[in-house]
């Protein structure tokens, strides 16, 4: 593992490229090996971050390529802060958060809870339950408003015919109150499984050993339920929360299939209204300094909570 | 015999290619995936036969249409030769260069600007309005309108029931208000064993539907885009007292009669509505009523069209749709796509595009005597035609579209505030845009 | 294995918690089962109220999928005589005839091209720096790793602002190419991160023992740890090839006529006229591969949806 090993004279000898990679030393192979890949991360994010920063400087608008560029300095964050427009959205996207978080965790740890339990065929019908989130969010969000049209939508007809009611009484995406929860019922069908993966990932990690001393000491189960198996998951279900956290923050193809922001703009989450003012309206400049505030605002969230997360896993 | 032949194909070859140009190409036509963009692959195969040239066709669907193109302008791509835009990018892509200046080839050719429907010239052609500088050719008139269900309306009990409750008879509402009658005598009807509704009316969120719904109405209760006599002058105009009674009437519209499920509906749910016999008033753009006529269901004389009723102090709007065809700059084939232009511009092209149910703008196929009775819809279209009114047309037509988008949605769908509140919004949106262009 | 555990679940429990489970995979998978089905369903059977669940399955979806279709007068389709094959046939029942392709299958070609050229850029550049992560002395490796990472966070429609903008002055808009190096990079991330985990796991020894033998550095690499890590390496391409299958923001930002991948484009089939069959049919062959993969691959489910931040 260090330069000495490099130093060796080879005994073979060797053609072409390999006889070059051969003569290079550790160092210079380590970044011969890593440099296309910083090179193109430095290229398609940390380049166009910096120029981002710079556009949320001006009155930029890409389909006016002939117009002044004026330097406006703060101005457009300053009016991104005050936009009321902007603060509902940021309402929406943090409805949507807990409430998919929410659910998730509960449903997801269920599930992996009762799969822990062992039952015959378990593996069988835990890749059945993945299935919904390996696939394409937009294809399937785009097809869910089929199942919610009423009448004639299997989610309209299945909830009529449990509850009794008409299946053209209710319009899941049309309705103002309703619009919230059915993109929170969508996600939650999608992801559940993924935080469900990663609870049972934490429940298989739990040592037997640990039940079976708790067992001698006539622990209840509902208390080793308490006291063993949530803390010890506990690392595992934060980890799942920060995950489906950053992606539930970044949502769009689901959600802009589903609803498109409506009705009115209930279900216009950030991202869904940054699309709207960057590549409807073009206001590149405005656009861009929203672009900067979200990237803080995930980035200094997930700072805090991975701080957080290594607490639990010391303790 | 034989090589003499091959010697004057050459030449009539050559001869052709000096009078057209250089080489044959292959044109790209981008417009949106509806029936008129079918019919125009059709007519196309004359021109091809015609020119050498062959004609390749981009068609985005409508709710994605303005997005793509718009994207597609504004990056520069050389995917489209010609574009079929629609009328409000006219004064973007005048100002951003995305569109090739038509005047010189149209004064060379000798294609007339007088020669088309004055409305279309305006609303499709020119930019800055109602001044002589062309960017694209009137390709498709089109207009809101309204369709109905003749063969219901004809029904004698019906007739007798409406007559008894509002004392007069049942026929196409002459003014708003015995639109939304007619449209709540329909409402949860039983018709043939089936539960009918009033009418379909534009709702949809993310393009341009709800606009372009509301817009239709609003024009006729007063509501004016600016001072005439100040431009972008908006305050007491678009939230004048009229333009406020005209939202709530399309809200209570909304509420009151439409199909459960229609919070987001524009043209082709329209068309899916009242062709399954789901409602008895349907509101849409001229470009579905072919489609109509043929139609297994409402089609035979079952369907009657009227223009947009009038308001309650009597004026009468519609709102424009239809496009004009232009050159895209960035395009490397431009003579090739001058050829098609001029070759669309005939008076023998233009009568064949009507027939094929294109709705032609040349005064020559529209003014013709035997034009109104050529199509049961063909008078209700110049009716309409002839009362026009276009949402803005200016280069940021985009970000006005989306904030009208958003406040009529909020307004009628959701039921957020008031009225006059949604219009006062939109009088502080477009007033920040404006001052945004510098024009304020 | 045999003998009693205290921790071991009662026969009730298993059987509770099997039933249970059971319950909610057939609730969950329901929609997906929706899709497949309303593919074979006829475009009134699809609207049918109440909804059909038995049907006479058609095909019709799928010619509608496939091709692009004009109406005719009688007249015009007595002319060109009877329809010679079946999916004619399925067409003329409505006055209709095939005028051509459809858009579907150059978009569904799109999809594959860039899926696996990203795939592959990614997985071979990510190789190599995983294995100098794993194997080097690397100056500020931990924060270089979370640089990759955190290239992960930033929403998509953020990024593509400038990217647009970039893409633009490059005349990479709407080509196969720029679509390849930006799903590539974004994939980067995770085929570092799952890579890396999967060559720690291979033990140094191999190659110290290779070095020994007079194999260089490179050599030892390319002919003990590449083959030991195939596994892995396979399991991280099918992770890069779901994420650019699937990925639908920058695809539509970025993409119109030439490379659009499918994604953007099944939601469109619907038009004018709502061919739910058609859309489901599309989405259908566009999903199953998916599907099919996500059985393939269960053992390493959970490691590659989580960066390797979890192993089982």
């Amino acid at each position: 593992m260090s330069d000495e090993t490099s130093s060796r004279t080879p005994a073979v000898a060797r053609p072409g490229l390999a006889r070059r990679m051969g003569s290079l030393s550790d160092r210079a192979l380590a970044w011969v090996f890593i440099g296309p890949t910083i090179f193109l991360l430095l290229a398609i994010n940390i380049f166009p971050l910096i120029w981002t920063i710079r556009l949320s400087l001006t009155n930029y608008r890409a389909n006016r390529t002939n117009a002044d560029l004026q330097w406006v300095g703060l101005r457009n964050y300053e009016r991104i802060l005050t936009d009321s427009d902007i603060w509902n959205s940021m309402q929406a996207t943090a409805h949507f958060l807990i409430w998919t978080l929410v659910l998730q965790v509960l449903i997801g740890f269920a599930l992996a809870y009762l799969i822990n339990k062992k039952f015959k065929g378990n593996d069988l019908w835990t890749t059945i339950i993945v299935l919904p989130m390996m696939l394409s969010p937009a294809v399937v969000g785009n097809f869910w408003t089929f199942l919610y049209q009423p009448q004639i939508g299997l989610f309209n007809y299945v909830i009529a015919f449990l509850s009794g009611t008409d299946p053209s009484s209710f319009s899941m995406i049309g309705d103002v109150n309703l619009a919230p929860w059915a993109i929170v019922i969508v996600d939650t069908w999608m992801w559940t499984p993924f935080v469900m993966l990663i609870c049972l990932a934490g429940l298989r990690s739990i040592p037997d050993s640990i039940y079976e001393a708790a067992e001698c000491d006539r622990a209840s189960s509902w208390r080793q339920f308490w006291t063993i198996t949530i803390p010890m998951a506990l690392p595992f279900l934060m980890l799942a929360i920060l995950f489906r956290g950053i992606e539930n923050f970044k949502m769009f193809d689901l959600v802009v299939q589903l609803t498109g922001g409506g009705p009115g703009n209930v279900t216009e989450l950030t991202s869904i209204n940054l699309k709207r003012e960057a590549f409807e309206k073009w206001r590149t400049g405005f656009a861009s300094a929203y672009a900067v505030i979200l990237f803080v605002t995930v980035f200094g969230l997930a700072s805090i909570y991975v701080k957080a997360l290594n607490k639990v896993k010391q303790r | 015999m034989k090589s003499i032949g091959m010697v004057s194909v050459a030449a009539a070859a050559l001869a052709a290619g000096f009078s057209g140009s250089a080489k044959a190409e292959d044109l790209t036509l981008c417009w949106a995936a509806w029936d008129p963009a079918n019919a125009l692959v059709e007519l196309s195969k004359e021109f091809e036969a015609k020119s050498g040239h062959t004609m390749k066709f981009e068609f985005v669907p409508w709710p994605n249409f303005a997005d793509r193109m718009l994207n597609e302008l504004n990056s520069g791509g050389q995917l489209c030769d010609l574009m079929i835009g629609d009328s409000q990018w006219i004064g973007g892509s005048a100002e951003n260069g995305h569109y090739v200046k038509l005047n010189d080839f149209f004064d060379a050719e000798g294609i007339k600007m007088d020669d088309f429907i004055d409305a279309t010239v305006v609303g499709y052609s020119e930019w800055p309005k109602n001044t002589p500088n062309y960017w694209a050719l009137p390709a498709f008139g089109d207009v809101v309108g309204w369709t109905y269900r003749k063969d219901w309306f004809e029904r004698p009990e019906l007739q007798a029931e409406f007559k008894e409750k509002y004392g007069r008879d049942l026929a196409a509402p002459k003014t708003f208000a015995e639109l939304k009658d007619i449209a709540e005598f329909f409402q949860n009807r039983e018709i043939d064993g089936k539960t009918v509704y009033g009418a379909s009316i534009y709702t949809e969120r993310g393009s341009e539907g709800i606009t372009m719904g509301a817009m239709d109405v609003l024009y006729s209760f007063g509501f004016k885009y600016e001072n005439p006599d100040k431009p972008y002058d908006m305050d007491g105009y678009v939230n004048s007292p009229g333009a406020v009674a005209g939202l709530e009437y399309y809200k209570a519209l909304y509420d009151c009669c439409t199909p459960p499920g229609s919070s987001n509906g524009y043209m082709s749910e329209g068309i899916d509505a009242f062709k399954s016999g789901q409602v008895a008033l349907q509101m849409n753009f001229a470009f579905t009523w072919p489609g109509f006529e043929s139609d297994a269901n409402v089609g035979g004389g079952k369907t009657g069209y009227f223009a947009n009723p009038a308001g309650p102090d009597g004026d009468q709007f519609a709102q424009l749709g239809g496009q004009g065809i232009s050159v895209v700059s960035y395009s490397s084939k431009q003579d090739a796509a001058l050829e098609y232009i001029k070759w669309f511009a005939q008076p023998e092209v233009q009568a064949k595009w009507w027939e094929m149910g294109g709705f032609s703008c040349l005064k020559a196929v529209t003014l013709d005597p035997s034009f109104p009775a050529s199509q049961p819809y063909a008078q209700t279209f110049l009716d309409s035609m002839a009362i026009v009114k276009d949402f803005w047309a200016e280069p940021s037509y985009a970000t006005l579209l989306q904030d009208t988008q958003r406040r009529f949605h909020d307004y009628v769908v959701a039921g957020n505030g008031t009225a006059q509140e949604a219009l006062d919004g939109l009088v502080s949106d477009w007033t920040e845009t404006f001052e945004d262009d510098g024009k304020l | 294995m045999s003998g009693y555990s205290i921790t071991e679940p009662t026969l009730a429990q298993k059987w509770i918690a099997g039933v249970l489970v059971v319950g909610y995979a057939l609730l969950t998978i329901l929609p997906l089962i929706w899709i497949i089905a309303t593919g074979f369903k006829s475009p009134s059977d699809a609207i049918a109220y109440p909804p059909k669940v038995v049907f006479e399955p058609t095909l019709e979806g799928y010619v509608n999928l496939f091709t692009t279709r004009t109406r005719m007068s009688p007249e015009a389709l007595e002319e060109i005589g009877p329809p010679e094959t079946w999916y004619d046939r399925i067409v003329r029942q409505y006055d209709m005839v095939i005028s051509g392709p459809s858009r579907y299958g150059e978009r569904f070609l799109n999809s594959v091209v860039i899926g696996f050229g990203s795939t592959f850029l990614s997985v071979f550049l990510g190789t190599l720096a995983a294995y100098a992560f794993s194997r080097f002395k690397v100056p500020l490796k931990d924060d270089l790793m979370f640089f990759i990472l955190s290239t992960r966070m930033m929403p998509p429609i953020a990024v593509a602002i400038p990217i647009f903008l970039m893409f633009r002055q490059l005349g990479l808009s709407d080509t196969h190419l720029g679509m390849i190096l930006l799903y590539t990079a974004v994939n980067l991330s995770l085929s570092v991160w799952l890579l890396k985990g999967f060559i720690d796991e291979i033990p140094v020894e191999y190659e110290e023992a290779a070095l020994i033998d007079g194999y260089t550095r490179f050599q030892a690499f390319y002919k003990v740890v590449l083959p030991q890590a195939t596994t892995g390496i396979a399991s991280t391409a099918i992770f890069c090839l779901i994420f650019a299958w699937n990925e639908y923001a920058f695809a539509v930002l970025l993409t119109s006529g030439t490379a659009q991948t499918a994604p953007p484009f099944i939601p469109t089939i619907i038009g004018v006229g709502k061919d739910w069959p058609a859309v489901a049919a599309g989405a259908t062959l566009f999903l199953v591969p998916v599907m099919v993969f996500t059985i393939l691959l269960r053992k390493h489910l959970l490691r590659g949806i989580t960066f390797g931040a979890v192993r089982k």
